[in-house]
């Protein structure tokens, strides 16, 4: 028995040097984890790193020597980009379309998520499963028969065309991510919520949303991203519209620029750049919160 | 005064005990009905409308030999009626049966490539390390570019005469010169290797996001009972974020097999079909071969394998999670 008892003891004894050799450990391990970290970094950046130096160099130098650092530095085609309404038009539109999209994809989403979370009713679990079909549904596969329907509904050509269709293919991955997120919320706060008196809707307003805030900034950034990326929808509803190219989204302004100047490359490459740009800089705004959004503030 | 004390009492008396039953449950059940169709519908509205209801009229347009320029009236047309003509045709085609291959092939190198290296950087990052947010950063930039912009940057990156070739030129590996994007041989390889450099950042910020939710105070309770990062990693971290794994796999899969825009961009499905999935097949034929009927058939074709990969997967792995969602936090 006393053996027993001073095992532990023992243990004890000796995890207090302990943290000490791990200490050494991580220490001998930290230079080869920042290597490698170093190499992913790079391998990732790289490209666009290319991409937009070559931005600044002349298309001569590019085909002259196309691995080389700009031999004269050129602020020319940066300078002609920035100076063509085309690319801020194409900035501009994009802008409508995922700002528009976001925000229906957001309110839309969670409500519906919500009832799929925290409802018991018939039907349920079908819901869930229909809007989780929906992951299979790729916008190609419907892709010419939306083109028609929009046609029929007048809304082809316009932004609305492509922002409410939108809304609708990004419905499935926020509902998934969505209603674990909110399942997850305790059920004794509903319950603590219901006993003072709160209905239902009261504590999807005042309770559930400020707590699954994480979750929707991540779902609202996941839409932002994938309607500022969209290509084939607006290819379909607006290339073959009405709206002047000056206010195509940038995916297609960009290709565009690309197929028309292709003989340019240091031009190519300064508007890819600059097309790069604000989805950069949105995701700079939003990458602090999106990785602790994903998994939510509420811990269970 | 005395009449209301009389009915006041019976009243609470029955409010006290007996009351809430029926009182609950007929306007409470009528209530949460119309809070449900109120907080679904619009959803509801929006996904039936302009997802199902496009992919149904794929399916009837899949029946149907169709002209370039669409016209509604031409469903009435008896002799556009082909049935099941138009699916014959696309999977007797050998450019068919390649995109499929590929699209597999894609499916199934993003599984044992992307996977275990997305779990194995998360787990890198998800310490304490000088410039982490940066790094994290930084490996999130491909997966924010748009794809058409990204495609159009390797394009220009692996030209022949592209960065690509230069780079390693310079460093003495000009003997690994390629002809990355028209070569038959390895522009799969090369679609796929853009497609871990484009999708990765997803797949670690899926993981990290998973790692998050996994307590940091068991990783400290086994590393005080002398466990090893790798132990604690292998038998606590990794097993703990089996759902988010999961969610990951279904979402690479799907996406595997719903190829198009990368593709589309850098090389149109070519050169000869070597990187042609089957959404490019579709929209080629489809949409620029002027076959719309054709096209809906092998959109048909598309979406039934993505569903069935889809319900295997969900009834074989992603079952525990949905059903297990509440015992879950118990074990």
């Amino acid at each position: 028995m006393s053996a027993t008892i001073t095992a532990p003891a023992a243990d004890a004894a000796r995890t207090e040097p302990g943290p000490d050799p791990a200490g050494r450990r991580i220490d001998w391990g930290q230079p080869f984890v920042y290597l490698v970290a170093l190499v992913i970094a790079a391998v990732a950046i790289g490209p666009v790193l290319y991409v937009f130096i070559g931005g600044f160099r002349t298309t001569a130098d590019l085909n002259a020597n196309p691995a080389g650092m700009p031999d004269p530095w050129t602020l020319q085609n940066w300078a002609a980009v920035l100076g063509s309404t085309r690319f801020w038009g194409n900035v501009l539109s994009s802008m409508i379309l995922a700002f528009g999209t976001t925000a229906g994809v957001v309110v839309v989403g969670v409500m519906a998520a919500f009832v799929i979370a925290r409802y018991t009713f018939r039907g349920r679990e079908g819901l869930y499963l229909l809007f989780a079909a929906g992951l299979m549904f790729p916008l190609t596969v419907a892709a010419l028969p939306l083109t028609l329907l929009l046609r029929t509904l007048g809304l082809h050509g316009t932004f609305l065309g492509v922002i409410i269709p939108s809304i609708a293919f990004a419905l499935p991955t926020t509902i998934i991510i969505l209603v674990p997120f909110l399942r997850a919320i305790p059920d004794e706060l509903e319950e603590a919520a219901a006993i003072d008196g709160t209905t239902r809707i009261g504590f999807f307003w005042r309770i559930l949303l400020p707590l699954s805030m994480p979750g929707l900034v991540t779902v609202g950034v996941l839409a932002f991203v994938g309607s500022w990326n969209g290509y084939l929808l607006p290819l379909l509803v607006i290339s073959t519209g009405t709206l002047p190219q000056e206010l195509w989204p940038l995916p297609l302004g960009v290709t565009q620029f690309s197929t028309q100047y292709s003989q340019d490359t240091g031009a190519v490459l300064a508007y890819t750049s600059l097309a790069m740009l604000p989805a950069l800089a949105s995701f700079l705004f939003a990458e602090k919160r999106i990785v602790g959004g994903l998994t939510g503030a509420v811990k269970g | 005064m005395t009449s209301v004390i009389e009915s006041a009492g019976p009243a609470v008396s029955a409010g006290s005990a007996p009351a809430p039953k029926p009182r609950r449950s007929r306007p409470g059940t009528g209530r949460k009905w119309a809070e449900i169709v109120l907080f679904v519908g619009p959803a509801l509205v929006l996904f039936l409308g302009f997802v199902i209801l496009p992919v149904v009229l794929a399916g009837v347009y899949s029946f149907y030999n169709l002209p370039q320029a669409f016209q509604w009236d031409d469903l009435a047309d008896p002799e556009r009626f082909v049935g099941f003509e138009n699916y014959i045709r696309a999977l007797t085609d050998p450019a068919f049966q390649k995109s499929v291959g590929n699209n597999f092939l894609i499916l199934v190198l993003s599984l044992l490539i992307q996977g275990p290296l997305a779990i194995g950087i998360a787990l890198l990052l998800n310490r304490k390390l000088r410039g982490r947010g940066a790094l994290r950063l930084l490996i999130f930039v491909p997966y924010v570019l748009a794809e058409v912009i990204a495609g159009l940057s390797w394009k220009l990156l692996l030209q022949p005469q592209g960065g690509v070739n230069a780079m390693l030129e310079a460093v003495g590996l000009g003997a690994w010169q390629q002809n990355w994007l028209a070569d038959p041989n390895i522009a799969l390889w090369t679609m796929f290797a853009i497609l871990t450099w484009k999708y990765i950042g997803f797949a670690i910020l899926l993981m990290l996001a998973g790692l998050q939710g996994v307590p940091e105070e068991l990783a400290e309770a086994a590393s005080i009972d002398g466990a090893s990062w790798w132990q604690i990693q292998r038998h606590i971290t990794i097993p703990l974020l089996g759902p988010t794994i999961r969610i990951w796999v279904f979402l690479s899969m799907i996406g595997a097999l719903q190829l198009f825009d990368m593709v589309w961009v850098t090389t149109r499905g070519g050169p000869l079909n070597a990187t042609s999935t089957m959404a490019t097949y579709m929209v080629e034929k489809g949409q620029f071969g002027g076959q719309p009927g054709f096209g809906s058939a092998v959109a048909v074709i598309l979406f039934f394998i993505s569903l069935v990969v889809a319900l295997v997967y969900q009834r074989f792995a992603l079952r525990r999670d949905l059903a297990g969602a509440i015992t879950r936090g118990v074990r």
